[in-house]
């Protein structure tokens, strides 16, 4: 490996980490940022000169630590308040031995639920996964400007609200770590949803969101709910290379090339959420892992286990009594008992549920019912409110199908 | 950390019987709390503006909305995560909303 090449890895390992202890020692986000970003730009120069250090992590704390310390001593801190830094020791340990610690601080302190979602999603891509405010901006749509702000507002309030920058104690753990795991499965959301042009980027968004997981997998390894949001995000990403074809449309999972599924990363998923399976505590995330593993283990979509699936779908209903769950349970009820009873299910739901996924489904049971002009109109109305172009094409080749009365 | 808690209600709203008392929550926070006190209705508030050398005045609150501060306190915290602690054992955080907002200075 290249000296290059081994600084951008431990960019992406360690990074999160060091930053993570610079501002438990400094107590100032900014400030750790960039020298955090001086360490590695230090170690660009230096290492290709004198050679890559026994222990690369503990270089580039330590020298980040140094540079710190100067620009706070130049800035006229007193003494007392160096003190922490000063005393921190000059050999830090560089593996994982309780240091982790701060990374899990830094997580938890990102997350902290008195920031807005969209703030806590910015904040820990910008400093835990070191992402620009630039390519944030980008995966999210908006104006460079609009997600610098954002990250400012977001670490203003940290600051002058005083959030404290821990892991939170034993009565918070539980609904903190939910909201932490929200985060993380929001961010892979967002680069897993159907979305045009910065395919690249999104793609990137799915695999910072699953090294999160593992990060988290690794901090927190008593909590299977973090365990089964690793193994849903690997299952469900596995698909990444078939879930478009060469035009960039999206094709469904029936017809997907199954071949061209991950399926090593499948089976680390499924071994992932039996072992957290076995722990008995389940919870939403290991269910939705477990209806993935379901469609991911089928060699032939004609071999899905449909019964389980909509039996897993009821057990999701009873942990989160969402209309999506509902509506995803009758599309598999409509695969066990037929169309006509799925239909039943998604018109109870009626208006229970904004967005085209209703009506798309709804047209979709139409269809297989030969109600042909009814599945027309749903078709229309579920392209008319698909929120991006892939799935409004896709949507109108539907509607353009059944035109004249044409019937496939 | 000093925060200001203000105490925000819809004054239709009445408390459900059998819920923790203002008394129950002092008790709480004794040590905590450093100053507080119950407001009049916002009917009687008169909002103050001044425009170049002109005064003016309006009959009520200065948002016009279904919930209206009804009483502050000023709590001394650790950090946030104490002051929303606090804020939600409040009563009428119950039916109405407590704004947990910090001092300028600690």
């Amino acid at each position: 490996m290249t000296v290059g090449a081994e600084v951008s890895a431990l960019f992406r390992a360690e990074r999160g980490r060091i930053v993570a202890t610079l501002i438990r020692l400094t107590g100032d986000w900014d400030l750790a940022e960039e020298c955090v970003q001086d360490a590695f730009a230090r170690a660009l120069e230096c290492w290709p000169r004198d050679g890559v250090p026994q222990r690369p992590g503990a270089w580039l704390t330590t020298t980040a630590r140094n540079r710190a310390l100067d620009r706070l001593r130049r800035a006229g801190v007193e003494a007392a308040k160096l003190g922490e830094v000063v005393a921190m020791p000059h050999d830090v340990p560089d593996e994982h031995d309780g240091i982790g610690d701060d990374l899990l601080r830094l997580i938890f302190t990102c997350c902290h639920p008195a920031l807005t979602l969209q703030a806590r999603v910015a904040l820990t891509l910008r400093t835990v996964a070191g992402l620009t405010a630039a390519e944030i901006a980008r995966a999210f749509l908006v104006p460079e400007a609009t997600m610098t702000k954002r990250l400012v507002r977001a670490r203003q309030k940290i600051r002058n609200a005083r959030i404290p920058y821990r892991v939170p104690p034993a009565h918070l753990l539980p609904e903190r770590t939910a909201g932490v795991l929200g985060v993380l499965y929001l961010l892979f959301n967002e680069g897993y949803a159907a979305g045009g042009g910065a395919e690249l980027l999104r793609r990137e968004l799915c695999a910072e969101a699953i090294r999160l997981a593992r990060t988290l997998v690794a901090l927190l390894p008593d909590e299977p709910e973090a365990v089964g949001l690793l193994a849903l995000t690997l299952v469900q990403d596995s698909r990444r290379d078939a879930r478009f074809d060469r035009a960039g449309d999206l094709v469904p999972l029936d017809r997907q090339d199954r071949t061209r599924w991950d399926h090593a990363q499948v089976e680390e998923g499924v071994a992932l959420l039996d072992a957290a399976l076995r722990r008995g505590r389940p919870g939403p995330y290991q269910v939705q892992a477990a209806i993935a593993a379901c469609h991911a283990t089928a060699t032939r979509a004609e071999d899905t286990d449909w019964p389980q699936i909509a039996l897993l779908y009821g057990e999701l209903l009873k942990l989160v009594p969402s209309p999506v769950v509902r509506l995803n349970r009758a599309v598999a009820v409509a695969m066990v008992d037929g169309p006509a009873a799925g239909l039943a299910l998604v018109d109870e739901l009626a208006d229970g549920i904004t967005g085209h996924l209703l009506p798309a489904t709804r047209a979709d049971l139409l269809r297989r019912l030969g109600r042909e002009a009814e599945a027309r109109a749903a078709y229309e109305r579920a392209r008319d409110l698909a929120p991006t172009d892939v799935e409004r094409r896709h949507l109108a080749r539907l509607v353009n199908a059944r035109s004249g009365g044409v019937r496939r | 950390m000093k925060y200001m808690l203000l105490i925000c209600v819809d004054d239709t709203i009445e408390p459900t019987a059998g819920d923790p008392t203002i008394e129950q929550w002092l008790a709480e926070v004794d040590g905590v709390r450093l100053d507080g006190s119950q407001l009049r209705s916002a009917q009687d508030a008169t909002t103050v503006r001044r425009r170049g050398d002109e005064v003016l005045l309006t009959d009520g609150p200065f948002a016009e909305t279904k919930e209206q501060i009804v009483g502050y306190d000023v709590v001394d915290c650790a950090d946030l995560d104490e002051a929303i602690r606090i804020a939600s054992r409040h009563p009428c955080a119950r039916f109405g909303s407590v704004e947990v907002r910090p001092f300028f200075t600690g």
